[in-house]
């Protein structure tokens, strides 16, 4: 590009033209793909005139709901780029055999496998599970948004941040190729000199501001904001979940920031943290990453034990079996999820007494645990159960969960984890309790609280398509995987020789299958149920027969979410408030303060992307730029006093009288 | 030692196998039927704990099914109570029945880590022979490189690549370390892995019961060639063990550090390597990283730590203490290495087959590195310590002792990008 090597070096870093991996025919149709479909999307978007609204409305916007739907819409999109690199590993799996080296070589399978993880957790998992948490918890809780509007807007866009980060490895340059958790010293600067762990520092830094803030910003909510008359043990279950997820998430990922600067020093200025020489500790990094990882698989878990809490008592018509167990419960797993983490590295080499400590404090989070699952039983016991798409996720995520349960707990025996460690069966375990737990609980959510977002239900016949594609498609690609981890072999490897393993490889192969069945089904759906929303319509604010305030309130809900503040009398406030003979307040109404729409956030993110950028490619001049400009918006966003105004009385009454007549139409 | 857990173990062993036995009975489970006694006993371990949860497992399965059934919207028949929420004696009983669960396996935790702690020599063959009394075990030190394994035999004097042997119901005592990256070193039919780390030694006792060949490999990622990182474990009576020993030594060749150092740079799909002798103390080298000649020991490194440290003057200690570059220095990819790092592409349909210097890099002698160690203040006194004397073959302190940061004049045409040595 330039005669002047000093001077190119200068103005772009290590970045060149050979980092676009053009010659890598995979890539290049991914890209052309996404090219293709960002133009189409991209003209859509013009040809409908939707940029306005698109910014206006939901880019910009502080609105709880809308940050919520957007993270949710977020996850999917990283769920296809996650779950195609699930396929092609399962691929890759099942035939490289022998003489058959497969499609992927090792350096790009290797970036595959840490990509999916990656994704899966950071990019799916989390964004699922803030994302349903913003939307549901200032409903449940009649609160008119979160507590800090703008903050809520930043962190969704620093998580969008982050995903573009890890997006764009793939076009320019490289990924980790390290495995999810980047244990140094493979990702130190000697083993990892390019830019693919810089990729996965950057990305995970930059969305972990994001998730941190969003955890600060719904404690204060939970703590703060909650409609007189609803005392902590009134609140609802999912509610609980979210406020001991958020406590979690603000006490572990601190721990990630802090190991990945270390891990950045050790990369960018050559300390030695974590190198094998020169003092430094590989040990310490293992430690301090689990010590963050193994509360985030909580962050994962717990908000799915509360979307199925709500589930099943709302579906079988019968309140919640053992309230105070279930809060009991929660907390008790929040605790003790911070004494566990050793369970991740017992093959470290730590004494026994060490090793015993750690698997029966493991075993110990397994009673709270199955004290959830009686408590779901027995509220299922002498209900009226009835099985629409939430419920049959409930009672399928039960039946897996508990398997999941077991061998979790089999695998913190630390003699029997020395055969299993690193094994397939370990794989299949932690996507058991994912899948079987987060992933369900997600898309039970998402189902359940659909009509609530969008005033219209999804279409159930494909929904329970994708149900049962995806309960068969997991059992299909998993128990193999039990079945491989107890031949022996172990995760993350590219080519085997014994050809005996093949036909279990296939199986799962063809369970990954079904699951793309099911997600092609979920995305049908969708679909449908767009198209016949005039049928799926709810007009009641309360499709399901809810029992909690969220369903108090019209669906979609006004920007205000309720006119007036209810009062919480009992537990299940929506359905103690049906019992009571509630009339809704049709007059007396009043201007509605409310927090107004910022680009500011928007802005932050995109300067972060690019901050991320320079960072990785060694640009230090365009590092210093964006780092200062991100400075001058942040300071310069606090300048701005203009950050409210008011829903004047009339449109309140407008928009409350709307609601009075759709009710009025159904009766 | 032993608790005496075979009898409810047993029945619960066969409980687990019940449903298990028929469907696979077909594949070969290898952590199912190993031939080594601590594998035996922790499948046995696995096999009781499955038994114990499943006691509660299947009856919380059938209840969710059967309530689910019972209980659906159109049975109109079965009892509807929208308000029963709470029972005292049901909470207690969810409380304590996964409690009763978790204090048996509790139980059987703290015990079976204790008795089958990696680190504890056996204290029997298998389940129906105690130890003999003053059998001696065989020593193997285990030693995990890009991409292959190294074994020395220091009773034996021999040393191996990628293939380990050892006699039946002989106790095998394994000392294992690291040259690179952190991997795994596992024989599921001999009994659990354990991590190999750089610079440290990490233990495992095991014995194995049948002859035969046996699959061993690295378990944890360690970079590119970790696929191929496997190697076989042939299991013999004493007499084939020692016909083994006799053929390492009739076709090895001698292992000096010089052999050694090319051994251990990165590759892939190494084949069977024989030593018929080893460097006096080479294995103590590598284990505290100073097997390139002119690096500090870690050991001196600690001895000097723990005699209060060396001040300021320590400073020029820094180069011989550096040890994850040495590929790096010398112009060897790096094992994770692409752009930026190496020169080499970030995606390239080749598979990479080994990693030998690229024709950019600039050719570093292998002597160059220990060039920066000089005479500092830490030559003076250690070379009567103890320490693994060899280490000092070497010889080259007489070089031009300039500070450690020499390599930063070299600008420009380093393909290595500022900050990526660690120097």
């Amino acid at each position: 590009m330039f005669s002047n090597p000093d001077l190119q070096k200068l103005l772009f870093g290590r970045l060149t033209l050979d980092a676009v991996p053009l010659h890598e025919p995979i890539l290049l149709v991914t890209f052309a793909m996404v090219g293709l479909g960002g133009v189409a999307v991209l003209g859509a978007l013009t040809y409908f005139r939707l940029w306005g609204p698109l910014w206006r409305d939901w880019f910009t916007s502080v609105d709880h709901k809308k940050i919520g739907i957007m993270y949710i819409v977020l996850a999917l999109v990283m769920l296809l780029r996650g779950f195609a690199d699930a396929l092609m590993m399962r691929a890759q799996q099942a035939m490289a055999f022998g003489p058959n080296e497969g499609y992927l070589p090792p350096h790009h399978y290797d970036q595959i496998f840490t990509a999916h993880g990656v994704i899966m957790i950071f990019f799916v998992a989390m964004p699922l599970v803030t994302g349903l948490m913003n939307f549901v918890v200032p409903l449940q809780i009649g609160a008119r948004d979160v507590a800090f509007p703008f903050l809520n807007n930043f962190s969704f866009w620093m998580t969008v941040s982050g995903a573009v980060t890890v997006m764009a490895s793939l076009f320019v340059g490289e990924f980790a190729r390290t495995g999810w958790l980047a244990y140094p010293p493979l990702s130190g600067p000697a083993m990892s000199p390019g830019v693919g762990v810089d990729y996965y520092i950057w990305a995970l830094q930059i969305a972990g501001i994001g998730t941190l803030l969003s955890g600060i910003n719904l404690i204060a909510t939970i703590v703060k904001m909650r409609a007189p008359g609803m005392t902590m043990m009134k609140m609802p279950v999912f509610t609980w979940t979210a406020l001991c997820t958020n406590i979690l998430i603000v006490a572990a990922f601190p721990i990630l920031t802090a190991v990945l600067a270390l891990l950045s020093l050790d990369r960018y200025v050559g300390t030695h943290f974590f190198s094998n020489d020169l003092g430094g500790n590989p040990m310490m990094y293992v430690n301090l990453v689990w010590i963050w990882g193994h509360p985030e698989v909580y962050i994962l878990i717990l908000p799915a034990f509360g979307v199925f809490s709500e589930i099943v008592s709302t579906f079988s018509s019968k309140r919640l079996f053992g309230y105070a167990s279930m809060v009991y419960a929660t907390v008790v797993i929040t605790i003790l999820s911070y004494l566990v983490w050793l369970h991740h590295f017992f093959t470290m080499g730590s004494g026994a007494s060490v090793n015993s400590f750690f698997g029966i404090t493991t075993m110990i989070i397994s009673i709270p645990t199955g004290a959830k699952i009686f408590n779901w039983l027995f509220t299922m016991y002498k209900g009226r159960i009835r099985f629409e798409v939430p419920m049959l996720w409930t009672v399928g995520f039960m039946v897996t969960f508990v398997i999941g349960g077991m061998t979790g707990v089999l695998l913190a025996v630390p003699p029997a984890d020395f055969v299993l460690h690193n094994s397939l069966f370990l794989i299949a375990h932690f996507h058991n309790v994912i899948i079987g737990g987060v992933l369900f609980g997600m898309l039970a959510g998402i189902t359940y609280w659909f009509p609530k977002a969008f005033g219209f239900k999804l279409d159930e016949f494909w929904g329970k398509v994708s149900f049962w594609f995806w309960l068969t498609g997991f059992w299909f690609a998993f128990m193999p995987l039990y079945v491989l981890g107890l031949m022996g072999v172990t995760r993350r490897v590219q080519h085997f020789d014994d050809p005996s393993l093949q036909i279990w490889f296939v199986i799962a192969a063809f369970g990954a299958l079904l699951i793309l069945c099911g997600i092609a089904a979920f995305a049908v759906t969708l679909v449908v149920s767009v198209l016949r929303r005039d049928q799926l319509r709810d007009t009641t604010g309360d499709p399901w027969g809810g029992r909690t305030l969220e369903w108090a309130t019209s669906s979609p809900p006004p920007d205000y979410n309720f006119a007036f503040t209810p009062v919480i009398h009992d537990h299940d406030a929506w359905w103690d408030m049906k019992k009571r003979g509630y009339a809704r307040p049709l007059q007396g109404f009043k201007p509605i303060h409310m927090p107004k729409n910022t680009a500011a956030g928007l802005i932050l993110g995109v300067l972060s992307i690019v901050f991320a950028f320079a960072m990785i490619w060694y640009i230090w001049w365009l590092a210093a730029v964006s780092f200062a400009a991100i400075a001058i918006v942040s300071i310069g966003h606090t300048f701005n006093y203009n950050r409210d105004f008011y829903i004047p009385a009339d449109e309140v009454v407008r928009t409350e009288a709307q609601r009075t007549s759709l009710l009025a139409e159904r009766v | 030692m032993v608790p005496d857990e075979s009898m409810p173990v047993k029945t619960l062993r066969t409980l687990a196998l019940l449903p298990v036995s028929g469907l696979l009975s077909g594949c070969n489970m290898v952590l199912m039927q190993p031939s080594g006694d601590i594998a035996t006993r922790q499948r046995d371990l696995i096999l009781a704990s499955t038994g114990l949860m499943l006691l509660i497992i299947i009856p919380v399965i059938a209840f969710t099914l059967l309530f689910a059934w019972r209980y659906r919207a159109s049975n109109t028949e079965a009892e509807y109570d929208p308000d029963w929420h709470h029972s005292t004696q049901l909470e207690v009983l969810i409380w304590s029945a996964p409690l009763v669960i978790v204090i048996a396996l509790g139980a059987l935790t703290w015990i079976s880590t204790h008795t089958l702690d990696p680190y504890r020599p056996l204290s029997r063959l298998d389940a129906d022979r105690p130890l003999p009394a003053g059998v001696k075990p065989l020593t193997v030190e285990v030693v995990a490189l890009d991409w292959k394994w190294l074994f020395f035999y220091p009773d034996q004097g021999i040393a191996t690549v990628n293939e380990l042997a050892a006699p039946v119901d002989v106790p095998i005592s394994f000392k294992i370390t690291s040259a690179t990256v952190m991997n795994s070193f596992f024989i599921p039919a001999l009994a659990g892995q354990i991590y190999a780390m750089a610079g440290m030694e990490t233990k495992l006792h095991a014995v194995i019961n049948k002859a035969g060949t046996y699959e061993g490999l690295s378990a944890n990622y360690s970079g590119s060639g970790f696929s191929r990182m496997n190697f076989k474990f042939h299991g013999l009576d004493q007499a084939g063990f020692d016909q083994w020993v006799a053929k390492v030594k009739a076709e090895g060749k001698p292992l000096d550090r010089q052999s050694y150092l090319a051994l251990e740079k990165p590759s892939e799909r190494e084949p069977v390597r024989y030593f018929s002798s080893v460097e006096n103390g080479l294995y103590g080298a590598v284990l505290n990283m100073c097997a390139v000649p002119g690096k500090m020991c870690m050991n001196e490194m600690m001895h000097i730590d723990a005699m209060g440290g060396a001040g300021k003057e320590s400073h020029a200690n820094r180069a011989r203490l550096e040890y994850d570059n040495r590929y790096a220095e010398q112009g060897i990819e790096a094992p994770a290495a692409t752009v930026g790092g190496s020169g080499r592409e970030s995606h390239s349909k080749e598979q990479p087959e080994g990693m030998k210097p690229k024709s950019i890099a600039p050719e570093v002698k292998p002597g160059a590195a220990p060039e920066h160690s000089g005479h500092g203040p830490m030559g003076h006194d250690h070379s009567g310590q103890g320490h693994s004397g060899q280490d000092r073959s070497g010889q080259d302190h007489s070089g031009h002792g300039g500070p450690a940061g020499d390599g930063k004049d070299s600008k420009g045409s380093d393909p290595v990008a500022p900050g990526q040595l660690n120097r």
